[in-house]
């Protein structure tokens, strides 16, 4: 589904990823683990389309189509969503007006009919479930005010309305209460399907525990230098990346 | 090209002309109010660039079209008049005026409570109405403001309003000012006199239309006295032609413990000059000034505010919102003046705007000026541009650029749009803008 090869990005002159090659297939997920500013949401960033990072090389196919020419709304439509790290506030922009807009802007591009208000009630309903989120929170403004586990329930809970192929999901865990921990677990969960895939980044074991991975990548310096299956998150939980470092430092002596 | 001193030439012939046309129409004390203010204005002429309450905005544009005075032509307007001049049914009155005139084919006054008058101003100056000549031009300083001046020397006719003690009018009375420039360019003065009696209520809406591509000019001037404990909303809707210019000046004058609450919506015109000013003149009063200012192409928007708190007790609340695209310019000059007899008084001025282009102008300037020490006081401006983040965040769910970037300059507008009371002037505001800030929905 998602290839990504040889991916290298800047941000504001200063080159963040440095060559990142990573291959997702349907159905599966892949845990994305690494220090502070290793580039996991610049990496999450570019694949979302953002253009204030500038690709240098490499190249990314999304359902054999090359998705680093698509624009970031182009991405959203054909199947990518970001549940954002930090969550923006828009104020004056109800939710519910801004998902309906971006749900029909989704379908139309997938050939079908537009939702009434009716069906996107009905349909709204139901996902708020998934998460247990509050339905007055529909009627503020997008995030406006929200608490931090607000926030990111409500990234989960677009990405339920949405219907993506592949989600990203960006540290969605930090900030949530253990409840709200074990909530919005069991909601991606249940989004987990055959069809779809997801990109899980999180510093904690504990996320993973609730959402195994089928695949969990160390992200270091703007690479991935190390993959494994569930057990390499445990050994990072037990041993921290120091130990990546050290292994690093012996197989590449030069330029660390 | 006019000269200043040409254009200030033929505004005086336009005097001569209107005195003979009216000939005994109007009131002997008429008569000389407008001697008094003709003679003014000679001595004043047309402000320039020079003064410091004109800095940003050049009346010298205005004065290089020779504009004559408006003839009262409903016939032009009959059969096209067009169905977005009227905010549609509402429950409460409509008084249509052309070229200053009021138009009583147009009108539909509707079911007023006894005592209520609403009508022409010219006729009430004939009928003697009680409440004209105490009134009329003794808040609107013709002395000291040209444009003033010239409308009170040269107005033909506009509204007047009377709610006396007591009575609370259900529905809101709209004033709707539609130019029909014909074939040349034309100027009217419309003028309005609004008198809300002690402990009434009243909302009004004035706006000022007239068909897209006409070349006129308006110059209208307000007086709304409003007596102790009464209520005041008045609506400003400016959507005149973008060949137009409109100088428009409101003198609101509050007595104690009124209350006046004022939305200015400027979206049309070439040249636009808003002047709002309210003087708090009894204990209590409250007094809230909103405005949205909206200029595309070469449009020129400039409005001054000032809040006189002459009396102790007195709240005023300001928020002005502009946006600003292709190369047009805004200017807000807010003035709160705090006498030295205005102990705690409570003021608060916010000035916030969004530009669109890199080639937009907003010239931003909060003025206090406090002569008493127990006083709250506070003022905020901002100069922004569409939030990065914003955008890719509503994009990064499918929405377009162009829908997002609407979306975003939409929710900017809309808290003031959401004070804005009056449900169908608040509906047929978010239509205006949809259509502006097309996609936006
Ligand atoms: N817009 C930007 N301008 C300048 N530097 C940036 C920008 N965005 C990211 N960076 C830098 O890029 C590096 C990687 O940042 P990134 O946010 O991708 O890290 P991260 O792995 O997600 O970290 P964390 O675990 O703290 O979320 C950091 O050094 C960061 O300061
Ligand atoms: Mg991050």
């Amino acid at each position: 589904m998602l290839e990504i090869k040889n991916l290298h990005a800047k941000v504001a002159g200063a080159e963040i990823l440095r060559g990142i090659d990573l291959a997702v297939n349907t159905g599966e997920v892949h845990a994305i683990m690494g220090p502070n500013g290793s580039g996991k949401s610049t990496l999450a960033h570019v694949l979302s389309g953002r253009e204030s990072y500038e690709v240098t090389a490499g190249e990314v196919i999304f359902e054999k189509k090359n998705l680093l020419e698509m624009r970031p709304e182009e991405r959203a439509r054909e199947g990518v969503f970001l549940a954002f790290q930090y969550p923006v506030e828009i104020p004056g922009v109800s939710t519910t007006y801004f998902l309906k807009a971006a749900l029909n802007a989704v379908r139309k591009h997938r050939g079908l009919e537009e939702v009434d208000a009716m069906d996107f009630l009905a349909l709204v309903k139901e996902k708020m479930k998934l998460v247990e989120m509050d339905q007055g929170l529909l009627n503020r403004p997008i995030n406006e005010g929200f608490s931090g586990g607000e926030k990111k329930r409500n990234e989960i809970f677009q990405m339920a309305v949405l219907d993506p192929k592949l989600a990203i999901l960006d540290e969605t865990d930090s900030g949530l209460d253990i409840d709200a921990l074990r909530i919005v677990a069991t909601g991606v969960n249940a989004l987990r399907s055959k069809e779809r895939a997801m990109i899980v980044i999180t510093h904690y074991q504990r996320l993973l525990s609730y959402i195994v991975p089928d695949y969990v990548h160390v992200l270091f310096d703007g690479r991935i230098v190390k993959s494994g299956d569930k057990r390499l998150a445990l050994e990072l939980e037990e041993k921290g990346y120091a130990w990546i470092e050290e292994q690093l430092q012996k197989t590449q002596p030069v330029g660390f | 090209m006019t000269t200043i001193a040409q254009a200030k030439t033929s505004y005086q012939a336009h005097f001569s002309q209107v005195a003979k046309e009216l000939g005994q129409d109007w009131k002997g004390w008429v008569r000389r109010l407008r001697e008094t203010a003709i003679s003014r204005f000679g001595e004043m002429g047309f402000p320039t660039l020079r003064d410091e309450e004109w800095k940003y905005t050049n009346v010298a544009l205005i004065l290089d079209t020779p504009f004559q005075p408006a003839p009262y032509d409903v016939r032009s307007l009959r059969s096209d008049m067009p169905a977005w001049v009227s905010l549609g049914s509402f429950e409460g009155s409509e008084m249509v005026f052309v070229n200053s005139h009021y138009s009583p084919e147009f009108s539909s006054l509707g079911q007023l409570p006894r005592g209520v008058e609403v009508g022409s101003l010219a006729a009430a100056v004939t009928a003697e109405a009680r409440w004209v000549e105490s009134h009329l031009a003794r808040y609107a300083c013709y002395q000291e403001r040209a444009f003033v001046a010239l409308n009170t020397a040269l107005m033909q006719d506009g509204a007047f309003v009377y709610v006396p003690e007591g009575k609370v009018l259900e529905g809101p009375i709209h004033l709707l000012f539609i130019s029909a420039a014909g074939k040349g360019a034309t100027v009217s003065h419309p003028r309005i006199l609004i008198v809300i009696g002690k402990g009434a209520q009243a909302s009004i809406i004035e706006s000022y239309t007239g068909r897209q591509d006409e070349v006129y000019f308006t110059n209208a001037v307000t007086e709304i006295v409003i007596g102790e404990n009464a209520v005041v909303e008045h609506y400003k809707l400016q959507r005149e032609s973008e060949r137009a210019f409109h100088m428009a000046t409101l003198e609101a004058h509050v007595e104690r413990g009124g209350n006046f609450l004022s939305h200015s919506v400027s979206l049309g015109g070439a040249l636009t000059r808003n002047e709002i000013n309210a003087i708090l003149d009894g204990e209590g009063c409250e007094c809230a000034l909103n405005g949205l200012y909206i200029a595309s192409g070469e449009q020129h928007i400039d409005n001054h505010t000032r809040i006189d708190h002459v009396k102790p007790h007195g709240t005023s609340r300001e928020l002005y919102k502009g946006i600003l695209d292709g190369r047009s310019r805004g200017v807000f000059n807010g003035k709160i003046y705090v006498h030295k007899t205005a102990e705690k008084s409570d003021a608060k001025q916010t000035n916030n705007n969004l530009l669109l282009s890199r080639d937009a102008l907003i010239d931003t300037k909060p003025q206090l000026e406090i002569y008493n020490n127990d006083v709250k006081c506070s003022h905020g401006s901002t100069i922004g541009r569409l939030d990065q983040d914003s955008i890719f965040y509503l994009r990064s769910r499918g929405i377009g650029v162009e829908a997002a970037r609407n979306l975003l300059t939409y929710a900017f507008a809309s808290d003031v749009i959401n004070r804005i009371k009056v449900g169908p002037m608040r509906e047929q505001l978010d239509q205006l803008l949809t259509a502006k800030f097309h996609g936006g929905s």
